[in-house]
């Protein structure tokens, strides 16, 4: 029925060399300091990050930096909004939003990257059309490099995740760094206790 | 139809602005520098080399098994899985997908895998509107060019030229080249064609066998803007862009940005197990010539590369010869030892366009052994590739001369002699490239071996 | 230990003084040298434009010339290497090929020289012993630091070694790459020129005189005070200041 598929099999049965081993994942240890390394990686990847403040800072945050006719969503227990993405059906009703506010699962310091499963963002489009994000992150979720957030998530537990290490950005012209590509045009990270 | 320049003629076209080709050089040294100080900062980098060329030695020796288990688990996630020989039957299953879906405007992030299958000619062909989103790849789209590098598509260009483009393209002001403005005015047109798409395209940096997912990674953002508002979502994959297990993402990840940009990560990295509620996700699983190297036992390890771009930023030659002079989708090193795999004829001079210095080999992130696979290609293509009598006669009658040392020292005194009186029009006449500009060496009076019999052999 | 001294072909014709200058450095470190007079080439040229086979005569020569000896011994990474990977098979009874640097620095394990060299010095790191032959460690492999040529050059009276910005890129010459590719040859073979030229070099040296032959050739067409030298001359060089200006 697929014949693609069949001569494609059969042709890789009859190529390909004699089984070679499957290496285990060495470890790497990683023992720096966890918060500041982490708010120099994700400087480096054009975000900023936060640290020694409550959910009171975020708050003060937004007010200072966005107006009240701005459309503010926040998928976190006691940040408000003005937005409730209860009602939204079609991610496209997401255009407008001027900032998200989420909680991340982990954070790996040697990258600055987050792990948003998609119970976390509501849409999957909300991280990207948002024209900011604004994410939490409880301390506890650092984690050293890529391994170990490897060895903590299961990848297939929701249909989409995402790693979010910074702000939208390109290089495409003449390799000069402009942030705010299609995706956020800034990204702060909240780290809390 | 017109013959393919060889590299040499393409490289001296492009050499001939010298201020460009220097430009384009610094460029990129830029990049492999900000490389070595990403790797430089991680102390196990040669083991994670090691490791991932490891993992994917095993995939290649194992790629059906995997590539079974990837389906199987990919269909119980609800994706559709398509299979292609080649790239005829990639677009037709494109073509069909968007038929029976009734779509007719779609965007597409970016896919080396669907320039190397002519895709968007092909679609375009057919009255589709097709949209590049990546930031670099819209420019050459508008530029009607290919990408010159498959990181940095439109490398090849200076702002000045883009804020051209732009203007005629977007209507951003006249002579305007600042990046940010030229980047501002495309996200806003790009935003539109994102809202309007009724499907995304993408490209597949890596498939998990285990969990039947794939993963996206890009810094612009443009693959999820594209797949998560769109209907359906199209994910265009080689068949050995395969990995084993979940995992085995820790190691690649690592390597790959630091090895493209000297980006710790890219700033999204977007794992897909299951379309969206109501959504249709499809992944095509392209062959297109790669089971064929596979079974090409010297060359089969360039089927581990993972597309990020380190060996043409390190090469010397890429940097001044620039991305189009290779006239191949994948240029640069890599490029020179897939290529003649696809078309032995077409591409016979990328494998000699390298002093197999080596530094693709030691800067390629799975270990790839570049440049003894260029060599092991040249072997090749004298035997199966155009005739070159001339040069075939010349390195016989070298390698004559040379198993005769009574012949060889009479040759290397008269070329001595007939060097140092002849006159200089003669040697250095336009027929003798390497007196176009450079000097030959002067000559000695004596050969070493006539001085040591003179000194120490009496 | 008997060790048979490779010269290439080329260095034979048009530079003896780099072929005696390696072999006065042996003998004046004892070792007991011999030059095999039937020697002609290693067959690099054929086989790396593609005609590998054409390579084997002199290959079958070479066997036979250095077959009563333990060591090899010769003054080109390139060469070296070649005569390495497609001459010897590593075997137990072959002699052990070296290029000379990493013949000083590993097997005589010389710890100092009486050479006296009072110039600013560049090294041009030639890719094939670079990366081949490991005589440094390549600025793309993270790793301990090593250079076993710069660490020759360091026990010279009077030199100073300059830094440079791209400290081991290719010169691009590459044996008929030069001619084949004659416009990006000459192109790169200018711009290594020019980081030794900005650093204040007054001498190039490597342990690779093809790759210098194709800077010298540059040098020359345009007139430039910059010389260049195979590591054998200045480690070997008993100059003073005056004598050579
Ligand atoms: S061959 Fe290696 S260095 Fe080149 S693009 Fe592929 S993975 Fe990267």
């Amino acid at each position: 029925m697929n014949s693609s598929k069949e001569a494609i099999i059969a042709a890789i049965k009859k190529n390909k060399p004699d089984l070679l081993p499957l290496p285990e994942h060495p470890e790497y240890p990683y023992e720096d300091n966890l918060i500041e390394q982490f708010q120099s990686s994700i400087k480096l990847n054009g975000g900023t990050a936060r640290t020694g403040e409550g959910k009171a800072a975020i708050q003060t945050y937004l007010q200072e930096n966005f107006t009240a006719d701005k459309q503010v969503l926040s998928l976190v227990d006691g940040i408000t909004g003005n937005f409730d993405v209860k009602n939204v059906q079609d991610p496209h009703e997401l255009e407008h939003i001027e900032v998200a506010i989420l909680e991340g699962d982990w954070g790996v310091v040697e990258n600055a990257a987050i792990w948003l499963p998609e119970d976390k963002i509501a849409h999957r489009a909300l991280p990207f059309i948002a024209q900011h994000l604004i994410v939490l992150l409880k301390i506890d979720k650092l984690l050293g490099n890529m391994h170990e957030v490897y060895q903590k998530i299961n990848v297939a537990d929701s249909g989409y995740g995402v790693f979010v290490a910074g702000p939208s950005k390109t290089a495409d012209i003449e390799q000069s760094l402009i942030i705010g590509a299609h995706g956020p045009r800034s990204m702060v990270v909240f780290l809390m206790e | 139809m017109k013959a393919t320049p060889t590299h040499a003629a393409a490289a001296e076209e492009f050499l001939k602005d010298e201020e460009r080709s220097h430009w384009h050089d610094d460029t990129l040294w830029h990049v492999r520098s900000k490389r070595d100080v990403a790797a430089q900062k991680i102390p196990e980098w040669e083991s994670l080399r090691t490791t991932a060329s490891q993992i994917k030695d095993n995939v290649l020796s194992n790629l059906d098994q995997l590539l079974l288990q990837f389906e199987k688990n990919a269909i119980e996630n609800g994706i559709e899985v398509l299979w292609a020989k080649d790239a005829d039957e990639h677009n037709q299953h494109v073509l069909r997908i968007l038929e029976e879906n009734q779509v007719k405007n779609l965007v597409k992030s970016k896919s080396i895998l669907t320039e190397e299958c002519g895709l968007n000619h092909f679609l375009e062909d057919k009255g589709y509107d097709v949209v590049d989103t990546d930031l670099g790849e819209r420019i050459i789209q508008f530029n009607k060019q290919v990408p010159s590098h498959i990181v940095m598509p439109a490398i090849h260009l200076k702002k000045k030229e883009i804020g051209d483009i732009f203007h005629e393209h977007l209507g951003t002001d006249a002579g305007a080249d600042d990046p940010a403005y030229l980047t501002e005015a495309a996200r806003q047109h790009l935003r539109q064609k994102f809202i309007q798409a009724k499907a995304a395209i993408t490209g597949v940096n890596f498939g998990i066998a285990e969990t039947g997912g794939f993963v996206v990674c890009t810094n612009e953002g443009n693959a999820d803007m594209g797949t998560h508002l769109a209907d359906l979502h199209i994910a265009c994959m080689g068949i050995e862009k395969l990995i084993p297990r979940a995992a085995d993402l820790g190691v690649f990840l690592r390597l790959l940005a630091r090895s493209a940009t000297g980006q710790s990560i890219t700033n999204y990295t977007s794992h897909f197990h299951r379309p969206r509620p109501g959504k249709k996700m499809y992944l095509i699983l392209v062959d297109n010539g790669r089971t064929n190297q596979l079974g090409r036992e010297d060359f089969r390890n360039s089927l581990k590369c993972i597309r990020c771009g380190a060996c043409m930023n390190t090469c010397p030659i890429y940097r001044r010869s620039s991305g189009f002079s290779y006239g191949s989708t994948v240029p640069g090193p890599i490029g020179s030892i897939l290529s003649p795999g696809m078309d032995l004829k077409k591409h016979s001079s990328l494998p000699f366009a390298s002093t197999l210095c080596g530094s693709c080999t030691d800067v390629c992130p799975v270990k790839i052994n570049i440049h003894e696979q260029l060599y092991k290609w040249r072997q090749v293509i004298t035997k199966e590739g155009p005739s070159q009598p001339s040069k075939k006669w010349a390195m016989r009658f070298g390698g004559n001369v040379m198993s005769k040392p009574k012949l060889f020292d009479m040759m290397g005194n008269l070329a001595r002699k007939s060097l140092s009186i002849s006159p200089r029009g003669f040697v250095y006449n336009s027929f003798n490239a390497w007196g176009k500009h450079r000097e030959l060496p002067e000559v000695p009076k004596e050969s070493f071996k006539e001085w040591y019999r003179k000194n120490r052999k009496q | 230990m008997k060790v048979g001294l490779f010269i290439p072909c080329y260095v034979d014709q048009f530079y003896p003084q780099v072929a005696i200058a390696s072999l006065e450095l042996l003998e004046s470190a004892g070792v007991d040298v011999d030059y095999p007079l039937k020697q002609t080439c290693c067959g690099q040229p054929m086989a790396n434009s593609g005609y590998q086979e054409y390579g084997e005569g002199p290959a079958a020569l070479f066997r036979e010339n250095f077959s009563e000896f333990d060591y090899v011994v010769c003054p080109s990474g390139s060469c070296t290497l070649h005569t390495k990977d497609h001459i010897y098979s590593g075997k137990e009874n072959e002699p052990k090929v070296y290029e000379l640097c990493e013949f000083l620095t590993d097997v005589l394990k010389i710890k100092e020289l009486t050479a006296d060299f009072p110039f600013k010095v560049g090294i041009h790191a030639s890719c094939h012993g670079l990366r081949g032959l490991n005589l440094a460690k390549p600025s793309e492999l993270m790793g301990v630091e090593f250079n076993k040529p710069k660490q020759l050059l360091e026990m010279v009276n009077g030199i100073e070694l300059i830094e440079l910005t791209r400290k081991d890129e290719c010169c691009g010459f590459g044996g008929t790459f030069a001619v084949l590719e004659e416009a990006v040859s000459v192109g790169m073979g200018k711009d290594r020129i020019k980081d030794h030229e900005e650093h204040g070099v007054q001498v190039i040296t490597g342990a690779d005189m093809s790759c210098l032959m194709h800077l010298e050739g540059i040098l020359r067409r345009d007139k430039s005070p910059i010389k260049v030298m195979h590591i054998a001359e200045i480690l070997n060089a008993k100059v003073s200041k005056t004598q050579n200006q």
